[in-house]
């Protein structure tokens, strides 16, 4: 592997060059903002080479390689502190980079049809090579800080990215709730690596993991809940996550890489990087687990009464986060990267997915504008679309590609690293804390099922049916000519995406499948290429068991597939939803009105945190401190006024106080 | 190089003097920024010269004769770790601030460079002076031309602000002047045969022990001196007053320079000078650091004026060098000097943005903005660089000094307890709600008012003062080290050496007799036993000798009675 490692920093610095070839030459020249396809060609390939590279190292490594590490120089040195630009390549930091530049790389392509138009159109891609050039800081880091810078640059794009049309005040709002979120969580993940550095005297993985023993459990629970809670704000768990759906304001390639495919998944790949560590602390694991579990419900109900169509594919990626974090805290971690890899192929589908439909829909709304009626709706609500399988054939299919793979139907990809997930929960409630996990294992097959139903809600209440847009406005009707499909550049990444995530699920076959068959057998590829990186629990489950179990979670997948179909096969999108809401009642407020958490922080944190700055906190600073400060130079001056007096300029008053001072000398000298 | 250090130091001065023989306005500005780019150019081969590896030696020493009569006051400068980068800074910043108020000051134009120019030389004597009175006079000498740039080229307050401004240092650098004639003539009764001297290699060496009465009360008095022109938490309310008043000019070089007297000052002679006392007090300026870091955010996120806001977020910043100092690690106190210069690169670009902004408005209200960044685009990508060097974003240099300060604070002896980081570290997220939260009220969202779809976008001169800040910010962000290796070696000598005179004045001062006025200061102010309990308990965790460590019979009853 020595040979190789030198390419890797050659990955990192690609994107990098790209970033600033095009961001500075669109800074600077109005002509080269013009040459569109030329800088959506160069941002591709400032992708697509890392991947190249990635895939050459993939075919030099086996899962026995050992992790090598490259220095670049040392970044950060002061006291007894000091930390390198440093790279390790293992299996796991390979297996990551591959999915960022592989996706990343397709999205690139997407984004070239899908942005067209917009006249930042050189900012965008040099914004997107910016945050592929962070992610990569991220995955292949050697160190915590190295990480951290990854960390918060992915962080620093995605604001970058949410707030791309800046002139919205909306927008740009939702990239500052990211960010602030993130920092949040950014905080607490700064104090875990005070901590580690404390005990281990160096941010190093390699001496991290190599020195786990010499923690206390206690030392280990504080600072992996630090950590988790930086995992919480990155990978929008409970109780970070509400920004990830406002992020959604961003251009929709933004959301397929950053808030679906990719960044999101960072606070997974963290955690795994460190499962040793980890592993010390079952009541860490169980609060990993348990955050997870909640999560995904949480966000799954909520994902039930969105008609916004990217809100409800992100309340599903939140949902789906949530799985993975089950499955860290079951001591999943090849299970949980699996769903990582299979998520990012079917999300980032999907995703693309919802882009196409609402190019389509933009379009028609242009096109109205351009016959002089004066239609406006929103080209992301549900209500308003119905029946584009017709128009956008492309987009259909691989849409309901996906649809089947996140629903959990096998073959297709997400059938198996969700099985995977929800046996390895079920085993964990095996060991300590068995029932908890039990309880966790049961809230997931209850979001698998909801799962599904979302899903194909949202697949149906878009696709199926009949256009509803000329029904709800009387100047859109014969809209419908105006739907068509995306251009060839659009679609084929769609086809693409939807292939991976038709075969994607094929690296992670469940041993047990095949050794029913043949005796023993060692069929998963993913679980044998992490092998080394990760520190699984041991799966203890019989045979029996396990095929039970994958039966009952296609099951599950098909109930939900069969009520969403029942509800909403006809296009009747409001009207089922009308029925749904009556039924649950109150809690399908809650549901809508996203547990009040937004309005909880925003009321009991920022608004009175702002408050008492405007109101106490400044009021203070002008009245209190600079009053004093004032009202010691008023005696000051009030004493030079009594003072003043005394210097009358007047001989015969000076005289006049002589004599007494003469006098009261005498007297003291008498009568001492 | 010792002829070279003389001259960087009194080539703006002379500009100074040349400019009152010229009319041209042009001339003028020309000149002043001749002046000052061939300083910062002479000034390069020092940085290269400059040997990393000298601990506790200074560099370039020119010392000359006394001058103050009976008294052994030398003029003397040099260089060493704690100041080259601070030296550097000012020199580099001088022919930016100069291009920064090319279009902006109409009247008086020579008065205004010759006053930044007199402000060069002081400020470049503060950092070189290796005399405790030479940095007194050339502190001095920053004050009168600072004091008239803002009261004659500033803002509708201008006089208040000047007034208060210099009246609020004056106040704690009079009572400074006083405990350092104290110090000068203890100095000569101890390491200078009874004559008076400053001379901070005699100031600083380990015979000089004050005992720990006369530290308390000098450290106080210093400290004083030090707190209002950092300033730190609750000294700092003329600051954002001299901020928000004074011409772009005058803020940059206070935020950039003047400020930075302040800190430096606290590493150069509070700490070394006063060991038990600065060790003894250090938590409670690090509680007044953490106070400023967060305090500050606050009041800054809820500024209606730009300028104030910035202002405020030094406040802010201060916090952290102050914190840093006083944890009395290498990686707290690299961290602070790193972030001194940090500070004055990110916060000096955006009170020159926020001068851009005003001179095309005329008003520095966010609530007149709104929408800019269509308007200027380069402008927006300096300001967000600026930001986000601001708000600590790792990769830039703004995030290296705030780790480093929060790592070697974390882990501190002296304070002992890994709060203090943690508090500040919140600090960081509240920098990024208020300057996110300004940029994108003055940067995005629609134009809202007629007058700004007028902006023009910053000019060759604009981008080109600009620029240099930019990649310095990147530079240190990427490779800190190219930096911190100059003042490392200098840092690590300074804290063991002080750490090391601590304990020996606390083990030593045992069997000694305290002079008669020492003794006659301790008799007048039993009020203080308080103070020495602490000062005892510090010193006792410092020496390993259990013995009590002190000189005076009285403090050592005491200690007894509280043992």
């Amino acid at each position: 592997m020595d040979a190789y490692v030198h390419l890797v920093p050659w990955i990192v610095l690609i994107p990098l060059a790209g970033f600033l070839f095009n961001g500075l030459l669109g800074l600077a020249s109005g002509a080269f903002r013009e040459q569109k396809n030329f800088i959506g060609a160069v941002a591709t390939l400032a992708v697509f080479i890392p991947f190249l590279i990635a895939l050459w190292l993939f075919f030099m490594m086996s899962g026995d390689s050992e992790a090598v590490s490259v220095s670049l120089f040392t970044w950060i040195e002061a006291g007894n502190f000091t930390t390198d630009i440093g790279y390790r390549l293992d299996q796991l930091s390979l297996l990551m980079t591959l999915v960022v530049t592989g996706v990343g790389a397709l999205i690139h392509l997407y984004a070239i049809g899908y942005m067209a138009g917009d006249e930042g159109f050189w900012k965008f891609f040099a914004f997107m090579n910016l945050f592929i050039f962070a992610m990569l800081n991220l995955v292949l880091a050697d160190n915590m800080l190295l990480l951290f810078l990854g960390w918060e640059g992915v962080g620093l794009c995605s604001y970058l990215l949410i707030g791309f049309w800046y002139t919205d005040m909306a927008k740009s709002d939702a990239a500052k709730k990211a960010f602030l979120y993130n920092r949040v969580g950014d905080f607490a993940f700064l104090i875990a690596m005070f901590l580690i550095f404390q005990t281990i005297g160096s941010l190093r993985f390699e001496e991290i993991l190599a020195g786990t023993a010499l923690f206390t459990t206690d030392q280990v629970f504080l600072i992996g809940a630090l950590i988790l809670i930086g995992a919480t704000g990155k990978s929008a768990q409970i109780p970070l996550f509400v920004w990830l759906p406002d992020a959604m304001a961003g251009p929709t390639p933004v959301s397929a890489l950053i808030h679906a495919a990719t960044m999101v998944t960072s606070g997974i790949y963290v955690i795994s990087r460190l499962s040793p560590f980890f592993m010390q602390s079952p009541e860490l694991m169980l609060l990993v687990a348990v955050i997870g579990a909640f999560t995904a419900v949480i966000a799954a109900t909520i994902a039930l009464t969105k008609y916004d169509i990217k809100a409800v594919l992100a309340y599903s990626t939140v949902s789906q986060l949530g799985f993975m974090f089950l499955a860290l805290g079951s001591g999943a971690f090849v299970a949980a990267m699996f769903h990582v890899v299979t998520h990012a192929f079917f999300k980032a589908c999907l995703f693309l997915g919802s882009g196409s439909v609402i190019h389509a829909m933009h379009h028609v709304e242009h096109k109205l504008h351009d016959e002089g009626k004066h239609v406006h709706f929103d080209p992301q609500d549900m209500r308003n679309m119905g029946g584009l399988r017709k128009y956008l054939p492309h987009t259909y299919k691989t849409f309901l590609i996906a649809t089947i793979a996140i629903a959990g139907i096998p073959p297709l990809a997400g059938f198996f690293s969700k099985d995977e997930i929800l046996v390895m929960t079920f085993n964990a409630g095996m060991g300590t804390y068995g029932a908890v996990y039990i309880g966790l294992w049961a809230i997931a097959l209850i979001t698998a099922f909801m799962t599904a139903f979302y899903m194909f809600r949202l697949t149906l209440g878009t696709f199926h049916g009949e256009f509803r847009l000329p029904g709800k406005h009387e100047e859109a009707r014969g809209a419908e000519k105006h739907l068509h499909e995306s251009p060839f550049t659009m679609t084929s990444v769609l086809w693409v995406l939807g292939g991976l995530s038709i075969v994607g699920g094929f690296i992670g076959i469940p041993n047990f499948v095949v050794a029913t068959f043949t005796g023993t057998a060692d069929v998963n590829l993913l679980s044998n290429w992490l092998d080394k990186t990760t520190m699984d629990a041991e799966l203890t489950l019989s045979k029996l068991v396990e095929w039970f179990l994958l039966f009952g979670s296609v099951l599950i997948a098909a109930a939900g597939i069969f009520v969403a179909y029942r509800l909403y096969e006809g296009g009747q999108l409001e009207s089922s939803d009308l029925r749904i809401s009556k039924r649950f009642g109150a809690f399908y407020r809650v549901w809508s009105d996203k547990y009040m958490i937004d309005e909880i922080y925003e009321g009991g944190i920022v608004r009175p945190t702002v408050r008492f700055s405007d109101r106490v906190l400044s009021v203070f600073d002008m009245k209190g401190i600079d009053g004093f400060v004032n009202f010691i130079a008023a005696i000051v001056r009030f004493a030079g006024g009594v003072v003043r007096y005394f210097q009358t300029g007047v001989i015969q008053s000076y005289a006049y106080g002589i004599v007494l001072g003469v006098i009261l000398v005498i007297f003291m000298l008498l009568f001492r | 190089m010792e002829l070279l250090l003389n001259i960087v130091i009194y080539l703006p001065l002379f500009g100074a003097l040349l400019l009152i023989f010229i009319r041209q306005e042009d001339w003028v500005r020309w000149t002043s920024l001749l002046i000052t780019t061939a300083t910062f150019l002479l000034s390069i081969p020092l940085l290269l010269q400059f040997d990393i590896s000298a601990a506790g030696k200074v560099q370039y020493l020119t010392v000359g004769e006394p001058f103050m009569g009976d008294w052994d006051v030398k003029y003397m400068v040099g260089l060493d770790g704690l100041s080259m980068l601070l030296f550097m800074l000012t020199t580099f910043m001088a022919p930016i601030v100069v291009l920064s108020s090319w279009t902006t000051i109409r009247n008086h134009v020579a008065g205004f460079y010759s006053m930044l120019l007199i402000l060069q030389t002081g400020s470049l004597g503060v950092f070189a002076a290796m005399d405790l009175f030479m940095f007194y006079i050339f502190f001095e000498l920053t004050q009168i031309p600072m004091f008239f740039l803002i009261g004659i080229w500033g803002g509708s307050d201008r006089i208040y602000a000047t007034v208060k401004f210099f009246i609020y240092t004056l106040v704690g650098w009079l009572l400074m002047l006083v405990a350092l004639i104290y110090v000068g003539y203890a100095a000569g009764y101890m390491v200078n045969d009874g004559v008076f001297t400053t001379d901070w290699r005699l100031i600083t060496s380990p015979e000089f022990q004050l005992d720990l009465v006369q530290q308390t009360w000098l450290f106080l008095s210093f400290g004083f001196a030090f707190c209002i022109k950092v300033p730190i938490f609750p000294f700092h309310s003329w600051l954002p007053l001299a901020h928000t008043e004074a011409p772009t000019a005058g803020s940059v070089v206070l935020a950039a320079i003047a400020l930075k007297m302040g800190t430096y000052a606290v590493l150069r002679y509070l700490i070394p000078l006063f060991p038990n006392a600065a060790i003894a007090f250090a938590p409670m300026f690090a509680v007044l650091g953490v106070i400023g870091i967060i305090y500050g955010a606050l009041v800054a996120m809820v500024q209606k004026d730009v300028k104030k806001l910035v202002a405020y977020s030094s406040i802010s910043h201060l916090g952290f060098v102050v914190l840093g100092m006083f944890a009395f690690t290498t990686t707290g106190a690299q961290g602070a000097i790193i972030q001194m210069v940090n500070h004055g690169l990110s916060t000096g670009a955006l009170f020159i943005i926020v001068g851009m902004l005003y001179e095309r408005r005329h008003s520095r209200m966010i609530a007149d903005f709104g929408g800019i960044a269509k308007m200027m685009p380069v402008m927006t990508v300096m300001f967000m660089i600026a930001t986000l060097a601001s708000i600590g974003l790792p990769g830039l240099n703004g995030f290296v000094g705030e780790f480093l300060i929060l790592v070697g604070s974390f882990n501190s002896d002296v304070l002992g307890s890994p709060w203090y980081a943690v508090i500040a570290a919140l600090g960081v997220i509240l920098a990024a709600g208020y300057m996110l939260w300004m940029f994108q009220r003055v940067m995005f969202g629609p134009i809202t008012h007629e007058e700004n779809k007028k902006l023009t976008d910053i000019n060759a001169r604009e981008i080109g003062l600009l620029v240099p800040i930019m990649i310095f910010i990147v530079w240190i962000g990427i490779r800190p080290t190219d930096f911190t290796k100059y003042s490392e070696a200098q840092v690590e000598w300074m804290l063991e050496d002080t750490r090391a005179r601590a304990e020996a004045i606390a083990s030593n001062a045992a069997g000694e007799q305290l002079p008669a006025w020492a003794q006659k200061l301790y008799d007048v102010t039993p009020q203080l036993a308080s103070i020495h309990e602490i000062v005892n308990k510090e010193d006792s965790r410092l020496s390993s000798a259990t013995e009590p460590a002190d000189g005076d019979g009285k403090i050592n009853d005491k200690q007894e009675q509280s043992l």
